[in-house]
């Protein structure tokens, strides 16, 4: 292929940059010669998008894994408040005397749960899991703009996972303020145990996380900007790399100012600042902080907090677009206008960080304000729940084991999206604010609707990553045992809320008013172990189908997609020849005058279709 | 022991792996591999679980409505409280009104479009009058909800009236003081640099301070009276939550929060209503503070106001109360 050959003569097509040319140019012409694979360079310190993706997707495996066998721990506690678990003993020592959790590693538990959950498997591990796979293979390109800076990002990820994880074996235990860690109680190593070195591991830890996402956001953006293939106009592209280029930028505006926090942070706990510390009384001793406040950490962090869990959805809701469409054998309903919600979502989710802090001692007239802002979400939230919906009226649908989680998060995404209402509304927040009735939304409508996501895009891009087919039937035994087991965990914590039990309790044995609800605690307790043994399902079955699966053949779902013109062998550079060109965008599902019921993006129109002005 | 356990574990494992490819096998000589990757009749079974799985879970909200509805919060105690209570009913009302039509439109959409070999999808891509349907509605709905939302919002924390009783929440790790203004209802200054056993609030010399009543464990306030809270922390961020008043502000080190409310049941009354004599109010810290968060608590006591003069008579106040104890360390810290 020439350059000449690869100018756009499309006119929806952005210019592509020279430099971007001369890449493909030269994988073309030496794909003949290939680079000599070793271990290393092939499966360790791989430039490759495919195999990077990987790499994050068993990194988060391994993560989500630990997270959800922190979750167990501390749910046993809830459940039976203060009971002996002999078997917790060896495993946590000192931390579990006569098996009973100490209430300082109860929150640290709680604290590294949050942040795993949220940072290390539902930001680096789906984004980098499927921005990696997805955006090369959608767009259709050689690989990532930058196949270097995309190696770092994945090893800035595992040393900031290392990190993590270090710091739970240290002698003062890790992290304990929350996942949020607002000082000054994270700031202080006289205030709790994990204040001390566990907090500077956990800040060196995001640290790196940070550089990380923005390394891997940055590739992102330009290979999506730059490197799409003739024909692959911004409104050809499939809903999931719209999805995921919007996440990126959402990464790029957003992590630095977390970053900004955090460094402050580390200067007012090793250099003496007072940036957020003032008039501090603690162990006895009265500190020379003075001038700083709390409320500015808050500030900063929810700017960034915010717009965090739309990066932790939107991937969801891109492959869940993407998903359903193929499954239903239908053409994505209100393509534009999806686009324009995710759009939506995205400025306002920059604008409405307040309502994190409505009883913080912020003016009521601004807390009105963020009560507007907050509420406008809800709409571009609702146009895309029902475009979901609408997906599916007359449509043909194959329930793959990816459909059913794809559905599953449509239903996660309703119950979980409409609590948030409750909470926009500062007046309702004055009373279930930080109580149970917020981990139950947060984990419907982030956790389990991400979390579902992810399945989503692993049960339907398995065969693409591995060449192999994942079991159907276990699968769906999966899907159904999560599903219920999430809505048996999850939902009953609205009641907790309601009752007034507030979050990041050690137990609610101290409090009368809470007696009778000891059995919300242990019925939420059975589902979480009965969510948690489903995941062995899907574990065996995702390491079983690496190793011995059916084989996969090249486009298992007939789907429309790029990537599922690529051979099942991987080969660097993606395509053996010429990359793909698109004529039409990525869902002509049962287009009635064709003889199939799908119609990928590289086959030409035909003079009817362009007569009728498709595209 | 453990290595029986890994043990056990490694053979569970590699048993699961024989089970799964003879199963595989088996499969693939029945004929099981089509080249459809779902077949027909798996479909319309999964469909039909779809619809078993959502009449449970419908089933599951409404035993659990039932079930829990009697141990949530009590009926609101204090003055603004009903409106919160009925905005929230309100907006309740009608998420879960969202909640259930949604899903039966999507289990309906769910069960009746399942594949069949014989039928094609609808090429439907879109539809400017339903997406504009689905984005005016809601719109408008919320903009209801916001309205009627800001309205109680503004009432409640725009409250101030002029005759509030004041009374200071200062919280530290891991337990509450109160402190009532006194005679002139007006508090003393204070300076944390001044903490001293004794003197636990940093009390320091301030003729408005002497007449201040400090306790502990329990404060009172009265039915009908507007209470005005001063929230302060001496250590790390907490949060006075006062649920059964629908009332909570945090306390933030370095600045003063304020909270007012008007308690209208006494805890007598409480205690007759909810047939529990042991009932008592409570403060709870909500917001994390360190390992016995889950432990800092202060009872309230709301009562008539004869009941409440005669508590408040018997307290010492402030200068009382260091005539009374006077180590030389306060009356050094305090100068
Ligand atoms: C097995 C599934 C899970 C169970 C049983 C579970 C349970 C819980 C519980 C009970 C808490 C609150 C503990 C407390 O406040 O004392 C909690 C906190 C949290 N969880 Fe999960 N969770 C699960 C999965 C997830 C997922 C998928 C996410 C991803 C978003 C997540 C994110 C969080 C966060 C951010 C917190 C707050 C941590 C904090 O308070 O700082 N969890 N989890
Ligand atoms: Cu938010
Ligand atoms: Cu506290």
């Amino acid at each position: 292929m020439s350059a000449m050959e690869n100018t756009n003569q499309d006119a929806h097509v952005e210019p592509i940059v020279h430099a971007s040319h001369d890449l493909h140019h030269s994988h073309d012409d030496h794909d003949d010669h290939h680079h000599v694979e070793t271990f290393w360079n092939k499966y360790v310190f791989s430039q490759d998008h495919k195999m990077i993706s990987k790499q994050f997707l068993i990194t988060a495996i391994f993560m989500g894994v630990l997270a959800m066998m922190m979750s167990m721990v501390f749910r046993l506690q809830l459940a039976w408040p203060g009971q002996s678990f002999p078997f917790l003993e060896p495993i946590l020592g000192k931390w579990a005397p006569g098996g009973v959790l100490n209430p300082d590693f109860y929150l640290a538990l709680v604290t590294i749960h949050g942040t795993i959950m949220v940072f290390f498997v539902l930001t680096g591990g789906l984004s980098g899991t499927f921005s990696n796979l997805l955006i090369p293979l959608q767009v259709g390109a050689r690989d990532m703009a930058s196949g270097f800076l995309n190696m770092l990002s994945f090893w800035f990820f595992a040393a900031s996972s290392l990190v993590m994880l270090s710091s739970i074996f240290i002698e003062s235990g890790p992290a304990s303020g929350g996942w949020t860690v607002y000082p000054p109680l994270s700031a202080l190593p006289q205030a709790m145990p994990g204040s001390g070195l566990g907090m500077t591991l956990w800040l060196v830890s995001m640290a790196l996380f940070i550089v990380s996402s923005l390394l891997g956001s940055l590739n992102y953006i330009v290979t999506v900007i730059n490197l799409r293939t003739k024909g692959m106009s911004m409104t050809r592209l499939p809903l999931t790399i719209w999805a995921f280029l919007v996440t990126a930028i959402l990464g790029v505006l957003s992590f630095p100012v977390l970053f900004a926090a955090a460094l402050l942070l580390i200067f007012d706990r090793s250099f003496g600042t007072s940036f957020y510390l003032s008039d501090i009384y603690i162990g006895g001793q009265a500190l020379e902080y003075n001038g700083g406040s709390p409320i500015l950490y808050e500030h900063l962090f929810w700017f960034l907090g915010h717009p965090e869990v739309y990066i932790v959805l939107l991937p969801a809701l891109g492959i869940t677009s993407e998903v359903i469409a193929t499954n239903a054998r239908k053409p994505i309903f209100g393509y534009r206008a999806m686009i324009a919600s995710i759009l939506g979502i995205a400025f306002l989710s920059f604008i409405v960080w307040g309502h994190h802090m409505f009883i913080t001692g912020m003016n009521p007239f601004l807390g009105s304000v963020f009560v507007f802002t907050t509420l406008l979400v809800a709409i571009p939230s609702a146009v895309k729940a029902f475009n979901y919906i609408t997906t599916l009226w007359k449509g043909n649908i194959v329930y793959t084991p990816a459909m059913m989680f794809a559905i599953g998060l449509v239903s996660f995404f309703i119950t979980g999206g409409v609590t948030g209402i409750i909470l926009g509304d500062s007046a309702l927040d004055i009373n279930v604010h930080d109580t149970y009735f917020v981990v139950a939304h947060f984990h419907l409508v982030m956790g389990s609707a991400a979390i579902f996501g992810m399945f989503a895009g692993i049960y339907h891009w398995f065969p693409r990553m591995y060449g192999k087919m994942m079991n159907k039937q276990l699968g769906f035994a999966h899907f159904w045992l999560t599903f219920a087991g999430a809505y048996g965990v999850f939902f009953p914590m609205h009641f907790l809320g309601l009752a007034g039990v507030p979050r990041r309790y050690y137990s609610n044995t101290e409090f009368p008013i809470f007696n009778d609800l000891v059995d919300i605690n242990v019925m939420v307790t059975w589902f979480a172990i009965l969510a948690g043994t489903a995941q062995l399902i899907f574990l065996f079955n995702f390491f079983y189908s690496i190793f011995r699966g059916q084989p996969a053949p090249q486009n298992p779902w007939r789907s429309n997609t790029l990537e599922w013109t690529a051979p099942v062998k991987h080969i660097h550079g993606n395509w053996p020849g010429a990359i793909p060109e698109v004529h039409r965008w990525a869902y002509d599902y049962s287009k009635p005058d064709k003889s199939e019921d799908f119609c990928p993006q590289n086959v030409p129109m035909t003079e009817k279709e362009i007569a009728e002005g498709a595209h | 022991m453990t290595l029986v356990v890994l043990a056990v574990i490694v053979l569970f494992v590699l048993a699961a792996v024989k089970v799964m490819s003879i199963y595989e096998l088996s499969a693939e000589l029945r004929g099981g591999r089509n080249d459809d990757v779902i077949t027909e009749k798996e479909g319309k079974n999964q469909a039909f679980y779809w619809v078993l799985f959502i009449a449970g879970l419908f089933a599951f909200f409404i035993w659990t409505f039932f079930e829990y509805k009697d141990k949530l919060l009590p009926e609101a105690a204090s003055a603004h409280g009903p409106e919160i209570d009925l905005l929230f009913n309100v907006t309740m009302a009608t998420i879960v009104f969202v909640f259930f039509l949604t899903h039966i439109i999507l289990v309906y959409q769910a069960y009746k479009n399942v594949y069949r070999k014989d039928r094609k999808a609808v090429y439907f891509a879109h539809s400017n009058k339903l997406e504009m349907i689905w984005t005016i509605i809601p719109a408008i709905v919320l903009t209801g909800l916001i309205a009627y939302g800001l309205n109680v919002w503004n009432d409640v924390m725009y409250s101030g009236s002029k005759d509030a009783m004041v009374i200071e929440l200062y919280s530290k790790q891991f337990d509450w003081t109160a402190r009532y203004g006194g005679k002139d209802n007006t508090l003393g200054k204070t300076d944390f640099r001044k903490i001293v056993a004794g003197n636990d609030l940093g009390m320091i010399e301030d003729s408005k301070g002497n007449d201040d009543i400090i306790t502990k464990a329990e404060f009172h306030i009265v039915k009908g009276k507007p209470v005005s809270f001063k929230f302060r922390s001496r250590d790390v961020i907490h949060s006075a939550y006062m649920p059964h008043f629908r009332a909570q502000m945090n306390c933030v080190p370095g600045m003063e929060t304020s909270f007012e409310f008007t308690p209208t049941i006494t805890t007598a009354e409480m205690r007759t209503k909810l047939k529990n004599k042991n009932f008592n109010y409570v403060l709870l810290c909500n917001k994390i503070c360190g390992a016995s968060h889950f432990n800092m608590q202060m009872d309230i006591i709301v009562e008539t106001q004869e009941e409440f003069n005669k508590y408040i008579a018997e307290q010492k106040n402030w200068m009382q109360q260091q005539a009374a104890a006077t180590p030389a360390a306060v009356t050094a810290s305090i100068k």
